[in-house]
């Protein structure tokens, strides 16, 4: 496990060593939250304001339980459908939290939670001018991701599936092209992630982490899950860094069969 | 039942806080033949959050996301609304999700036990308002539910024709000072003492409608609530509940507002003419892993963090506080697991 902890990355100037990120809605208990967000081994966790706490927020016990596990937090504008709810939305967050972060979420209607991308890039212009250091949640669309970049992003965070869906990575084909398109720019999947082998595979596409929220919170034991998120997130980046194989048509023999001379065992 | 002390030897305790936590603790102690002094800063009993129960005793549904626990307390209250303070009714409850949401059918049933998973002619036959609505739904044929407000009634009611029982309204001072044991069972209030209880945000409104009725209650799956509609006779559903992490009990929030009613709209559209009666929200006391605990300091016991499992939770509570009093019994789920459960969070 050597490699990877000094296999760091970056985002707006933060070192982070763990590659998996998650989010703190949906858990059964505070208790649960906080065992499962140890095991997970995540230094940053994402937490809504809107959704959980109705808008208000600041100084309750969930907000210091969650201060307690001495992770950095991701607030994010979840469930905003507009630009200036986004924009609002992410300067109580600022407050709340004392932080330039935000997940910036702008929803194009609730029943496909697919993001607005046009409000995205605009709301992303909005905040990131205002000093927030906004951490995009998007399509694998290029145009979109260029003009998020333009705007002031300095991390993409395009979807696998839909939010809460569990499909696992919809369009492997778009999130390659994104990895190639944006070499420097650190790459996250957002949402859609159901299983460990659902990270893994993202992982091996070369993103940067994952971040998920339902797979883990909604699971039968989320605390054991968690763990196997992060050794499947860990995998996959081993896999990356390790150089995989290329796949081919036929087979190809591990040991050389010319002569056969030693078939006999 | 403990044959009942002489005079000389009766327990006295003060119970302080009456919702549903202090009511049946208070019957528990008074049946055993405590004196017992009910004490209420409100002008009333069972004006807290007990006040917005959704009374849904659902042991085995709750065990979909609640700990074992909880089932195995709960179920005791079966028998205590229906043959104790027989105020349920024991029609068993159902479970239906959306199209959309079929596979989180699934998942509940593989989660929880005691239940059937029933088609569309035998859904007609338990709810013939639901008929062709839904394929298929779960039945926890054992599941009962009553009306909160209805069973704080009838437990007042019963405390109040009993000699040895007092009560003190509209203060938290009491009379009797001299009581030997002291029962807090004052929910978020008790924070002062309690300092890692939360509260967790619930909302709730009733509506009223006759053209549907329903036998039980109905829960819809909900990717983020388990949303629920109570009957409460009379044409009157209650729906529930909400749980946000806030403690601003406030109002009733528009988005809530309208994933509830929308709930309510999917299970049948005529609920969209329903008239809106009430609309109600109030802090649950939790603790950080949302179960109860009795936290017994010298001759104070405190009961609390009930979360949304009050009516389900207080039998067996106000059993084992009673147990306590009487028998200086211990009850290491809910007394012991404070320090290891807590220092973890």
């Amino acid at each position: 496990m050597q490699d990877s902890r000094e296999d760091d990355w970056q985002v707006y100037g933060t070192r982070l060593s763990s590659r998996l990120l998650v989010g703190t809605a949906q858990y059964p208990s505070p208790k649960i939250l906080a065992d499962a967000i140890r095991a997970s081994e995540a230094e940053i966790v994402t937490v809504s304001l809107r959704r959980e706490s109705g808008g208000s927020g600041a100084g309750t016990s969930f907000w210091q339980l969650i201060r307690e596990l001495g992770v950095r937090v991701l607030p994010n504008t979840a469930g905003c459908h507009t630009v200036k709810e986004a924009v609002t939305t992410a300067e109580m967050a600022r407050e709340v939290f004392d932080t330039p972060w935000v997940k910036l979420e702008v929803i194009s209607d609730d029943d496909t939670l697919a993001p607005d991308v046009v409000g995205l890039v605009e709301a992303a212009r909005i905040l990131s001018r205002d000093g927030f250091q906004v951490f995009p949640y998007t399509t694998e669309d290029l145009g979109i991701a260029e003009k998020l970049v333009d705007a002031g992003c300095e991390i993409l965070m395009p979807w696998g599936a839909p939010i809460g869906s569990g499909r696992g990575l919809n369009n492997p084909y778009g999130l390659r092209a994104m990895r190639a398109h944006f070499p420097d720019v650190p790459l996250v999947v957002d949402a859609g992630i159901g299983t460990p082998s659902h990270a893994a595979a993202a992982m091996e596409l070369g993103y940067d982490a994952i971040l998920l929220n339902t797979a883990i919170a909604k699971a039968g034991d989320p605390v054991v899950m968690a763990r196997a998120f992060a050794q499947a997130v860990e995998a996959g980046r081993l896999a990356r860094l390790a150089d995989p194989m290329e796949p081919r048509d036929m087979a190809s023999p591990s040991t050389p069969v010319i002569g056969r001379a030693f078939t006999a065992a | 039942m403990p044959l009942s002390p002489s005079i000389a030897e009766r327990p006295s305790a003060r119970v302080v806080g009456a919702g549903i936590a202090g009511l049946t603790a208070a019957y528990e102690l008074a049946r055993r033949g405590a004196a017992v002094e009910l004490v209420e800063r409100r002008e009333a009993p069972g004006l807290g959050c007990s006040f917005y129960a959704g009374g849904m005793l659902a042991p085995w549904c709750e065990g979909e996301s609640a700990e074992p626990l909880i089932g195995r307390l709960g179920q005791e209250s079966l028998t205590y609304w229906t043959q104790i303070v027989p105020v349920a009714r024991r029609e068993g409850s159902l479970v239906v999700a959306p199209a959309r949401d079929k596979p989180e059918l699934a998942r509940f049933a593989r989660r929880t036990s005691a239940h059937e998973m029933i088609e569309s002619d035998s859904i007609a036959v338990l709810e013939p308002d639901l008929a062709g609505r839904f394929d298929r739904a779960l039945f926890f044929a054992q599941e009962a539910h009553l009306d909160p407000r209805f069973a704080v009634a009838e437990l007042t009611r019963r405390l109040s024709a009993m000699a040895n029982v007092t009560f003190s309204f509209g203060s938290e001072a009491g009379q009797d000072t001299e009581a030997e044991w002291t029962l807090d069972c004052r929910g978020l209030a008790a924070r002062d003492a309690l300092t890692d209880l939360r509260g967790v945000k619930g909302e709730m409104l009733v509506l009223e409608t006759h053209e549907i009725a329903l036998s039980r209650p109905v829960r819809l799956l909900h990717p983020r609530w388990p949303i629920y509609i109570v009957p409460r006779g009379q044409g009157r559903f209650m729906l529930g509940a909400t749980m946000i992490e806030s403690e601003r009990a406030g109002h009733v929030t528009a988005r809530s507002a309208m994933e509830l009613l929308n709930a309510a709209y999917a299970l049948h559209p005529a609920f969209a003419e329903a008239e809106i009666v009430e609309f109600g929200s109030d802090l649950r006391p939790a603790f950080p892993d949302n179960l109860p605990r009795i936290r017994k300091d010298g001759r104070t016991l405190y009961i609390n963090g009930l979360f949304r499992h009050g009516f389900l939770l207080a039998p067996a509570l106000a059993r084992m506080a009673a147990d306590i009093i009487f028998d200086d019994a211990h009850f290491p789920e809910v007394m012991d697991a404070d320090q290891r459960q807590r220092q973890a969070v």
